[in-house]
């Protein structure tokens, strides 16, 4: 079972669509259920493996003490291997994976365009992204990071909305433009490590041994550019971000999830994952670059969704203004305070897991009142196609019409504005810790990031002001008339949402469990780029 | 070796010459008719078998016109896969239906004659015939829908473009034989060597290289020799099409390969990282490289007509194969023939499609492709892998392809800029991929009709399709064949 586990998790999905493949050949035509069936048993295999992983987990193995790494050959010649594990980095990224891939086939049940084709679709792009988290290898790293683009682009550009094809193409190329750049990376990696190697944990002692330059810069440097720009479009960083509105608001309900709350983590992790331990001396130059980055992102982000009045699109740009404390948090890693450091990057560990959680919630709760109303306005636009409609209030005084849904939208709200006792805000308090413990760095200069970070907590502000007018305009207020037979939300979307609540509460009052699991692989990480000696570019 | 026994190395072109007899003259009994196409697809296995028999005989041959060695019956093989595949793809294509067939497949075997000619000359007369064999043969396939406008104008071009290019070519080798005084490829780079005026001013062998590269560069439709190839790629029928955007292509880059090594690489030989006299030809080629695949990819976004994308994107994957072709370096050249090895699917897995879709609906045009996801959903499937693979993204063999060129460049660690071109053409090469990919499956479908698939047809993108997924999981097998092959 140990050895297995994780070769399971990325493969039952695959099984999952083979599996409806067959049935569409015999029967699936007239019981189109049946696909949802099969998606949510591989679904929930998956989350039940995942669960048994995490019971079994032993945080303070490393990929190489783990007792469920495989390393097998794939390609000898050209030194590829199936090397899979996981640790304190990838664990939380895993959880949430399958978490949330259970909870999205579910919240898709009304699906009846093609079911086949959505829940096939689905699974595949599940297996990419679990793939993705618990590759060792930069090969296998790389082809599970492009396998997820293609079900992707389907997902949205077939069961999106209005703009679904221009959003579907944007995502890809974004995308695909930033991971070409990778596989330069890759490559060059490869052919300058000694000897050439994809593998990740053997290249984090051969790739700081690089010494060479080009075009006046040493090639680490371009290596380390080259990464950041593959993934910092996904994360997305500032000025990369601008695919994902279009992207989240095109998209249905549960791709949004997933590309709110799995794949912009994508983007973190590469960078926890690869270009933090490979070029710990490059993290060192680039790390205040990194700060300014975060705190325009937490600004920009939540300064843009101030001005949305679709509420989706708002949700969308807080994607964007959250995953800025990430950044942020990361930079601190130059701390010369051991404790800040770690603050910072157990920090933006936790936000990885903490918002994917909760953005998760968000879209859900959205999706839900789209499906009612068959708008999400919380003003009409000025241009609206119903001249009567153009300029005035969506929605208003939906608490008292539906009293369960307006709860967990202000749990929701709440979170997302990170209220104490909600998962986000330890999350973030500590990226903001971990930020201003940055006076000096651990090689003895002295850093602006603290400064940055004073600026970036203006963040929370903003956030308030959002989450607070769009929660008064939509429930508060007097009952809009044409919504008086809007029923609650059901069974089905309570099942959805109730779990997500709880995880974003029990972690906001104890976080203990996520803290043990991802601490001590950072503080190793911590140490690794704590004790390597400074160079110039 | 002299004359006599070279003929037993000769055995495959020897059949290729029975066979474009064999064909004319069954084409005099109208009983006899029927069976040229089962004895042609015979005769090119027999070919096949013959060649890969051959596999890792190296021999000179008819005393130094000719050698039999495994770089050029690498790329025999993959002139007779190619071909087999296309007869197959003709019996059943309509296009081709009311043409008169005995010269259509003399025609072809005359150009599988020139190709696996021109791959295997080490003397300046043969590879000049071999060219021209092929080049006069694929003339006259361009213009075989003898009513059709298009497919004349696409005839002239052809011809056009094509003496001019072979013009320049001739006049190139008699350059090199003023230099020489041999037209033996050894001779001739051993007397470029040992010559004392070209050491001091080498720019008579820039002209030499530019202009033999005019007459290579056409057949691979390489920047700025590439005019005709989307004119006479819409106009010529589709399997001549698909034949067209492999075989010459397959042909004019092993014909590069060995020109420019023997001729103008120190040792004159495969793998020597260093030109000769330090004329900086590499370069030259990479420079080139860029602009044959950036044109090439550039132009085809605005493009509607699929056959029209494909031609423009056979530019593309021309310029990704020659920006190898720029490092010296034998896994530069593994890398470009693994590449054509995974080319000659997916290329021809999706002119297949263009042809099954033309042959069912009777559209060439983008907008005919509309709703076919819905309508014949495991073609258009087979289509999308295709299509993903000619991007070159995993897991498909488009993508290893890829990989393997874009190695061959990092490891020798030079022309990196040119990398960095070729990574951003694969961005821009997704947009128009994906514009077919679009029509088909994010539009909505015209009506609720569906499409029952020919089989002989959707057994060919069958054919195709297994490789393109098989070989982006699993190619080691693959690499090791080239890996086996002696430079």
């Amino acid at each position: 079972m140990n050895e297995s586990i994780l070769t399971l998790l990325i493969f039952i999905p695959v099984i999952g669509a083979l599996a409806m493949l067959v049935f569409a050949q015999f029967g699936g035509k007239e019981n189109p259920d049946g696909f949802k069936w099969i998606a949510v048993i591989a679904t929930g295999i998956q989350l039940l493996l995942g669960i048994w992983l995490y019971l079994n987990y032993n945080p303070t193995d490393t990929v190489l003490t783990s007792a469920f790494t495989v390393q097998k050959e794939w390609i000898p010649q050209f030194n590829i291997q199936y090397y899979i594990g996981v640790d304190g980095l990838s664990m939380p990224m895993v959880l949430l994976t399958a978490f949330l891939s259970f909870i999205c086939v579910i919240s898709s049940w009304k699906i009846t365009k093609s079911p086949f084709g959505f829940f096939a679709l689905f699974l595949l792009l599940d297996a990419g992204m679990m793939g993705v988290f618990v590759s060792l290898d930069f090969f296998l790293f790389y082809v599970f990071w492009e396998v997820m683009l293609l079900p992707m682009y389907f997902l949205i550009g077939i069961w999106g909305g209005p703009q679904r094809q221009y959003a579907a193409i944007k995502f890809f190329l974004y995308t695909l433009f930033g991971s070409v750049f990778m596989l330069l990376a890759m490559l060059t990696l490869y052919f300058y490590s000694d000897p050439h190697t994809f593998n990740l944990i053997a290249l984090i002692d051969t790739a700081k041994t690089i010494d060479a330059t080009l075009w006046g810069f040493q090639i680490k440097y371009l290596i380390w550019l080259c990464l950041f720009i593959g993934f910092a479009i996904k994360v997305p960083v500032f000025p990369f971000h601008t695919w994902l509105p279009l992207a989240h608001v095109e998209a249905p309900t549960a791709i949004s999830v997933i590309l709110a709350g799995v794949l912009l983590k994508m983007g973190t992790y590469g960078l926890l994952r690869i270009s933090y331990p490979l070029l710990p001396g490059e993290v060192y130059h680039f790390a205040t670059i990194l700060a300014v980055l975060g705190v325009i992102n937490i600004i920009w982000g939540a300064a843009n969704a101030i001005a949305q009045i679709d509420l989706k699109k708002m949700v969308a740009y807080s994607s964007v203004s959250h995953m800025g404390y990430v950044i942020l948090g990361m930079a601190a890693v130059v701390s010369n305070s051991k404790a800040g450091a770690e603050a910072g990057m157990n920090g933006a560990a936790m936000q990885m897991f903490n918002h994917g959680t909760i953005t998760a919630m968000l879209f859900l709760l959205v999706g839900v009142i789209y499906d009612k109303a068959h708008h999400r306005y919380i003003f009409f636009p000025k241009d609206y196609k119903d001249k009567a409609l153009a300029g005035k209030q969506g929605f208003g005084g939906l608490g008292a019409q539906m009293p369960i849904y307006s709860a967990l939208m202000a749990m929701a709200f709440f979170a997302g504005l990170g209220l104490p006792a909600m998962s986000g805000f330890i999350s973030e308090a500590l990226c903001f810790i971990g930020g201003f413990s940055v006076d000096t760095t651990f090689a003895g200069e002295s850093s602006i990031i603290r400064i940055l970070t004073i600026i970036g907590t203006l963040g929370i502000l903003l956030n308030a002001i959002y989450f607070l007018r769009a929660f008064q305009h939509v429930f508060f207020g007097k009952l809009n008339e044409k919504y008086k037979e809007l029923t609650d939300i059901s069974l089905r979307e309570l099942v959805c949402v109730v779990p997500i609540a709880l995880i974003i509460l029990i972690l906001g009052i104890y976080p203990a469990p996520l803290i043990e699991m991802i601490a001590p692989t950072f503080s190793n990480l911590i140490d690794l780029i704590q004790s390597t000696p400074i160079m110039g570019i | 070796m002299t004359n006599l026994p070279s003929i037993s190395y000769f055995i495959p072109e020897l059949i290729v010459i029975g066979l474009i007899l064999t064909t004319i003259c069954l084409d005099f009994s109208s009983k006899l008719r029927k069976h040229i196409l089962p004895v042609n697809i015979l005769g090119v296995l027999f070919v096949g078998l013959f060649v890969w028999d051959s596999f890792g005989i190296n021999q000179n041959i008819f005393s130094h016109l000719y050698i039999i060695d495994s770089f050029s019956t690498f790329f025999k093989l993959i002139f007779v896969s190619t071909t087999l595949l296309i007869l197959i793809a003709s019996s059943a294509s309509k296009e081709l239906d009311d043409i008169g067939h005995p010269e259509y497949y003399t025609l072809m075997m005359t150009v599988l004659l020139g190709l696996m000619i021109m791959v295997s000359s080490t003397n300046l007369i043969m590879i000049y015939i071999g060219i021209e064999t092929a080049s006069l043969a694929s003339y006259v396939l361009a213009g075989m829908k003898k009513g059709n406008k298009a497919s004349n104008e696409a005839s002239l071009k052809y011809v056009i473009f094509g003496s001019f290019a072979s013009g320049i070519m001739l006049y190139g080798m008699s350059w090199l034989y003023g230099l020489a005084g041999s037209t033996d490829l050894y001779q001739i780079h051993e007397s470029i060597l040992n010559s004392s005026a070209l050491l001091e001013d080498n720019f008579m062998i820039y002209v030499a290289i530019l202009m033999l590269l005019a007459g290579v560069g056409y057949k691979i439709s390489m920047v700025p020799f590439h005019y005709w190839t989307p004119d006479v790629y819409e106009g010529a029928p589709t399997p001549i099409t698909a034949f067209f955007s492999i075989a010459p292509k397959a042909a004019g880059l092993g014909l590069f390969l060995r020109i420019m090594y023997s001729l103008f690489s120190e040792s004159g030989g495969f793998a020597d990282p260093n030109p000769i006299l330090h004329v900086d030809w590499p370069f030259l080629i990479a420079v080139l490289a860029a602009g044959t695949m950036t044109i090439g990819n550039v132009l085809a976004i605005q493009q509607n007509n699929v056959k029209r994308i494909l031609a423009y994107s056979s530019i593309a994957h021309a310029g990704y194969m020659l920006m190898s072709a720029s490092i010296l370096s034998v896994s530069a050249i593994k890398a470009i023939m693994f590449y054509l090895v995974i080319y000659l699917f997916m290329n021809l897995g999706a002119f297949f499609y263009a042809i099954f879709i033309s042959n069912k609906c009777g559209v060439e045009d983008i907008e005919g492709y509309k709703g076919l996801g819905y309508k014949s959903p495991l073609m258009a499937s087979l289509m999308v892998l295709l299509l993903v693979s000619l991007t070159g993204l995993p897991p498909t063999a488009g993508f290893i392809g890829k990989v393997y060129l874009f190695s061959a460049l990092i490891e020798a660690k030079t022309f990196y800029w040119l990398a960095v071109v070729g990574i951003l053409n694969s961005v821009v090469s997704l947009f128009y991929y994906f514009k077919i990919v679009k029509v088909m499956w994010l539009d909505e479908p015209k009506d609720d009709s569906k499409i029952t698939p020919k089989p002989a047809l959707s057994i060919l993108i069958i054919v195709c399709s297994i490789p393109t997924l098989v070989l982006g999981l699993k190619w080691d097998f693959l690499f090791e064949f080239i890996d086996k092959i002696k430079f």
